[in-house]
């Protein structure tokens, strides 16, 4: 197999040392989308063209770009200002992209935000980046100030008369704030708690305004759909989800990274060709199509390609494009309780069911594993699972759940009859049958003390 | 000991509570401008920035508690954070703290008694392809293995 013939669009220039420059910028013809965009059409004609190229989110959901950018109720039924945040949190486990636009092309996304402001009537717009990243938020805080000298920022932006004021948000660890009414919260000032939706964002948003949240990568890829046009954009890639796409693929392959191609290249094509193979040989056990949220899915379904509406079809999601890959010396429960930790860590505590099941699953998946599993685990463990989904106020309680029940659910997710039996192995021989954690249950919660009283046998 | 903005820093605070259509929503980045100055965030400086922003300081110490990110006071020199979650354990995020605990004689969430070094665990830091990330104050060093952690160690030390 070899790559397909594709020439990078969201890298093409990040990738080149030293063009995250103004001057680079320019020279390539940089701010011309946005100066077409604002001085040559209407909004709703920049918001058709986005619905035309078919752009779907990159940030988790894969919701309908120019869709979500028509919410927006018009002026007369909500006036007062609009606010558009762009979703630099990238926290997702597997996930590691947009802070490769950001430190290697930084015009192209403060290009696409003006683009972005101009379609929805939003004189403000604020990057909100992840605190751990600093390089990247001090390369875009320096790209904000040369846009604001030369014009493309500012009360007159490109000389259209259109005010576009940006400010770089920094955070300061917490994943939450990647959800998007949890980041709202955290840009207003406050612990990062999510909101009940509705009223979503579109309407009721940051500071009381209707506000638009897309992911960095959605925002660089706007410049391209109004610069070579939405036809272009939907012959990338397969026609119903299309455009160009960065890939990041970690875990047990060769050569882990990020990688831009089109829209729906395979699982195989990614490990194979790109990656460089599975590292040391070993076979495949696992895949974790598109960031620790995602059903778990098995080695057959390597020939699915990568995309919302492809992967769906195999019980799981693109989600935000991190695959991670898992190799045949893993221990499912082992790996399961890290990402179980995670979100027991993420949880932002406003939800019972989220709060304590998080922590529960967690601690039943590091008893199993340190040998301490009983009979009634699998359905205990189910029934938390259940109470999970669909009862909180954002989705980090089902991000948690899915995972578990893709390897523990077989009726709701068929691959769960391949990893089952090696839970179900864990409990039956009261220890890790790959021997990752030796030590007896016993002597575990001696040493490290965290197994929670309640589950102790 | 009272903690106040350097005049600089103080500017640089009301030029960026002009970027907000409501003051507290300059606490985020008055805490970052606080740890910058200080080092690290303690409740002499959290009081002060409640009275510039007209919040409680009971509010101030409320979101300051909710993100993991800010150094807090008796946070070592050289913070040095490990990744461990999925990917990077993947890839032997284990070993290299235990080793990084070894050589630098702490455990998790611990400070040398020089007060160079804290070491912690944390979660994903958007560096996967690049795993074992461990991020040292604002730098990333990546690509980590436990045989690269003696080397990552003196480097540090030559730093300061
Ligand atoms: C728990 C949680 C964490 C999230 N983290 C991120 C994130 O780090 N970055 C991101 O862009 N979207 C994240 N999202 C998705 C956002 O809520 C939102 O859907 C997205 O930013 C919308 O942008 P898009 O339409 O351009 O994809 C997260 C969602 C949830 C529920
Ligand atoms: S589901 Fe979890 S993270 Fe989301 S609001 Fe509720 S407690 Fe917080
Ligand atoms: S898992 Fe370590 S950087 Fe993402």
């Amino acid at each position: 197999m070899s790559l397909p013939a594709y020439e990078p669009v969201l890298l093409k220039y990040a990738n080149q040392r030293g063009m995250h420059t103004l001057e680079a910028y320019l020279a390539h013809g940089g701010y011309g989308a946005a100066k077409k965009a604002l001085t040559t059409m209407k909004p709703a004609e920049v918001i058709q063209a986005v619905k035309d190229s078919g752009l779907r989110g990159r940030g988790g959901a894969g919701f309908p770009c120019g869709m979500k950018w028509s919410f927006v109720p018009p002026p007369d039924r909500v006036p007062g200002p609009r606010y558009l945040c762009v979703n630099a949190d990238e926290s997702e486990p597997g996930t590691f992209k947009d802070r490769y636009i950001m430190e290697g092309d930084p015009h192209e996304l403060l290009e696409g935000i003006i683009i972005a402001c101009y379609a929805i009537g939003a004189n403000t717009a604020y990057i909100y980046i992840r605190g751990e990243l600093v390089l990247a938020a001090k390369i875009l805080e320096k790209a904000v100030e040369e846009a604001y000298r030369h014009g493309a920022l500012g009360p007159n932006a490109l000389g259209s008369g259109f005010r576009v004021d940006c400010t770089v948000h920094r955070g300061a660890g917490a994943y939450i704030c990647g959800e998007e009414t949890g980041l709202l919260s955290s840009l207003e000032g406050g612990r990062g708690y999510p909101r009940i939706k509705p009223p979503f964002p579109a309407v009721v948003g940051a500071f009381g305004h209707p506000t638009i949240i897309n992911n960095v990568e959605t925002i660089a890829n706007v410049p391209h759909i109004i610069e070579r046009g939405a036809a272009w954009f939907k012959s990338v890639g397969p026609s119903d989800d299309p455009g160009p796409k960065i890939y990041c693929i970690s875990g047990h392959v060769k050569k882990p990274g990020y990688y831009e191609g089109p829209m729906g290249i395979t699982i195989r094509s990614l490990i194979h060709d790109y990656a460089g193979g599975m590292m040391d040989e070993r076979p495949l056990k696992a895949i974790i199509a598109g960031g620790s949220s995602c059903p778990w899915i098995a080695p057959d379904k390597i020939d699915t390609p990568l995309g919302f509406e492809s992967l769906k079809k195999v019980k799981t999601m693109f989600g935000s494009a991190g695959t991670i890959i898992l190799n045949d010396s893993v221990c499912v429960v082992d790996a399961m309780w890290n990402i179980l930790r995670f979100y027991a860590h993420e949880s932002c505590g406003q939800c019972t069911p989220c709060r304590e099941g998080t922590g529960w699953l967690a601690q039943i998946f590091e008893r199993i594993e340190k040998g301490g599993g009983r009979e009634d685990d699998i359905a205990t463990i189910l029934d938390v699972c259940d109470n999970m989904r669909g009862k909180t106020i954002c989705v980090l309680s089902d991000a948690a759940a899915w995972p578990v029940q893709s390897i523990l659910d077989v009726k709701n997710y068929p691959d769960a009859a391949i990893f089952r039996p090696e839970v179900e192995a864990h409990i039956r021989e009261k220890k890790c049958p790959m021997g990752k954690h030796a030590p007896a249950f016993k002597e575990a919660v001696r040493q490290h003390g965290r197994i929670s009283p309640r589950l102790v046998v | 000991m009272s903690f106040t903005f350097t005049p600089e820093r103080r500017a640089k605070l009301d030029a960026l509570v002009t970027r907000y259509p409501k003051k507290q929503a300059a606490l985020l980045p008055a805490l970052r401008l606080a740890e910058e100055q200080a080092g690290c965030i303690d409740f002499d400086a959290m009081e002060h920035i409640a009275e510039i922003l007209d919040v409680s300081p009971a509010k101030v110490l409320g979101v300051f508690t909710f993100y993991t990110h800010y150094r807090r006071p008796g946070t070592g020199k050289f913070l040095v954070q490990v990744c461990a979650t999925l990917p990077c354990a993947l890839r032997g995020a284990e070993s290299v703290f235990d080793r990084l605990a070894s050589e630098l004689g702490i455990g998790q969430d611990e400070t040398t008694k020089d007060g160079m070094f804290t070491l912690k665990k944390v979660e994903c830091l958007a560096s996967c392809g690049s795993a074992v990330c461990v991020q040292v104050n604002d730098d990333y060093y990546e690509n980590i293995t436990a045989d690269k952690v003696p080397d990552l160690i003196r480097q540090l030390k030559e730093k300061k």
